[in-house]
């Protein structure tokens, strides 16, 4: 356990010494005032659309680290050769895939709760109320979505040849899922068989992280998510963390470390 | 490199980067009047600026239901019905029920998946009201500077601003902009009308403003296949009420007959023709309007 946190803590340094956080944090915030700064007919109180640009600018933001971080960290141990040193005993192959797991989703939760804190600070400014629970519950999902995402890109980096085509094949898979996801059972039942099962298995098979975008919830304040949904959701992508690394320490563990 | 001279090369580009400034401004005021008086918006988007306004105008609409709103998934090819935002009901039409059936596009859950997925995103029918429906407006405003063309946009924020925010001057000077970048509409002149006649209580500007929407409609529309019937009914109709108002009943009548002819409500309208002919018909009271 010790391994792991000494791993996961190098990687969350990680994030604080690299710009990328900082450039995207001062983008939503200047993005966020430069669209609430617009005078709109002379009506003031007009928060919705400033909470809707901001949340998406945040889920933006929360994809690009969370995949731009964890797409480098094994192929740039592999390159450096920082790996060989790494998995000197006492540490495994299985506590690398964990620790840096937990670094990159404990930098992706520091980073969210600055871009929320903002967020919050932005809506109470405009719409003199905090519902702090509301705000609690989006940025859970949000953080326990990209557990999720963070799993698939270590995956990735393990079987596709560079962390850019890991990325960019990471970002239109999620980017797929939290577009079309939710609908993917529809679209099957419109389709002729067996194309029709192929899509219907596919939608059981892939994780569903739209599940997690409660921005609308939010924007248009329609409370809270019943607390043992949002239990039962974190459940289910902890099962996913769970496969995807598995699967990704038993890739791992037959790779040739040599570049 | 001195200190001295790096001053002046400092000073050098400073002065340099201001007379090109100079030179380029008047060729960058130029882009804004190529053409038909084009924005430089126009020129970087292209036609896409058309299919960006298109979404913005949804997503008002999207802000009205609170979120809750069909996917192309949920509504299959059929167009999203975007009349209910500019409260263009039709007259002894049951819009409310037909918009209810039309939103209840939410069909029992097939599977788990959908069922708990349900507990993550609006699934409530509700209109934002209350003075909410301000929320819509900043998604209008964007729509019209990226489409200035998409006449709905002004109508449909026009409405609001004057009927559920009384923003009258901001609602007039919107149409009016409107109409600045569309001089032939007939809608915006339609809704310049509605503003003076209810709003501001003129009915001489508001019969001028819905004669030239008339006379408009006419030159646009009455050589087409499929002419925009309903705006036609809601001019003539409104002249009607107005002149009938006014104590002019013959006109008010001649307004109504026009109506009728496309209306889809023709009784209704007949049953006013005859009241107005035996109104007319009728001696006057000694002291009426007559």
């Amino acid at each position: 356990m010790n391994t792991v946190l000494a791993l996961a803590g190098v990687v969350f340094k990680e994030l604080y010494r690299r710009k990328d956080f900082y450039v995207l944090l001062v983008l939503t915030a200047v993005v966020t005032l430069l669209a609430g700064s617009v005078n709109l007919f002379n009506e003031g109180g007009v928060v919705r659309y400033l909470k809707d640009i901001c949340l998406l600018l945040i889920w933006a933001s929360g994809l690009v680290i969370a995949i731009t971080t964890t797409a480098r960290q094994i192929p740039a141990e592999r390159e450096n050769r920082t790996i060989f040193p790494l998995l000197a005993k006492p540490v495994t192959r299985a506590d690398v895939i964990v620790g840096k797991f937990f670094g990159c989703w404990l930098a992706c939760g520091a980073a969210l709760l600055v871009f929320y804190l903002f967020f919050g600070a932005v809506s109470a400014a405009r719409e003199h109320h905090w519902p702090v629970l509301a705000y609690f519950q989006a940025c859970w999902l949000q953080w326990v979505m990209l557990g999720i995402v963070v799993a698939m890109v270590l995956f990735g980096s393990l079987v596709f040849a560079a962390p850019s085509s890991n990325s960019t094949i990471i970002f239109v898979v999620v980017i797929g899922i939290l577009l079309l996801g939710r609908h993917l059972n529809q679209v099957a039942l419109q389709q002729p068989e067996p194309l029709r099962t192929i899509v219907y298995t596919l939608y059981f098979l892939i994780p569903h992280l739209e599940w997690y975008d409660v921005r609308d919830l939010i924007a248009f304040d329609q409370g809270l998510v019943p607390w043992i949904d949002c239990a039962l959701a974190t459940l289910y992508a902890a099962v996913y963390c769970a496969l995807l690394l598995f699967a990704t320490w038993l890739v791992f563990r037959r790779k040739p470390l040599n570049t | 490199m001195s200190r001295w001279s790096r001053i002046l090369i400092l000073v050098a580009l400073i002065a340099a980067s201001f007379s090109l400034a100079t030179l380029l401004q008047p060729r960058v005021a130029g882009w804004n009047k190529r053409g038909q008086d084009e924005s430089v918006l126009k020129l970087l988007l292209g036609d896409t600026r058309r299919v960006l306004a298109n979404h913005l105008f949804i997503e008002a609409d999207i802000y009205l239901h609170s979120g809750y709103y069909p996917s192309i998934f949920d509504r299959g090819s059929a167009p999203v019905d975007t009349k209910h935002m500019a409260g263009q009901e039709g007259e002894g039409h049951d819009h409310e029920a037909e918009h209810e059936k039309e939103m209840a596009f939410l069909k029992p859950p097939r599977d788990w998946i959908e069922a708990f997925g349900r507990h993550f995103f609006v699934t409530r029918h509700t209109h934002l009201e209350g003075g909410r429906e301000r929320e819509i407006l900043p998604w209008l405003k964007a729509a019209a500077e990226l489409d200035p063309q998409h006449i709905e946009t002004y109508t449909v924020a026009a409405y609001w601003l004057r009927s559920r925010l009384g923003k009258i001057k901001e609602a007039e000077e919107f149409l009016r902009e409107g109409l600045r970048q569309n001089p032939d509409s007939y809608e915006i002149l339609f809704a310049l009308g509605q503003l003076e006649f209810e709003n501001h209580h003129d009915a001489a500007r508001a019969r001028n403003l819905w004669e030239l929407a008339l006379r408009r409609w006419r030159e646009q529309e009455s050589g087409r296949k499929e002419p925009n019937t309903p705006v036609l009914e809601q001019i003539t109709v409104r002249l009607a009420r107005l002149e009938e108002e006014q104590g002019n009943l013959a006109k008010a009548i001649e307004y109504l007959e026009e109506a009728k002819r496309v209306s889809p409500f023709a009784q209704s309208l007949q049953n006013q023709i005859d009241e107005l002919k035996k109104k007319s018909a009728a001696p006057a009271k000694p002291g009426s309007a007559q």
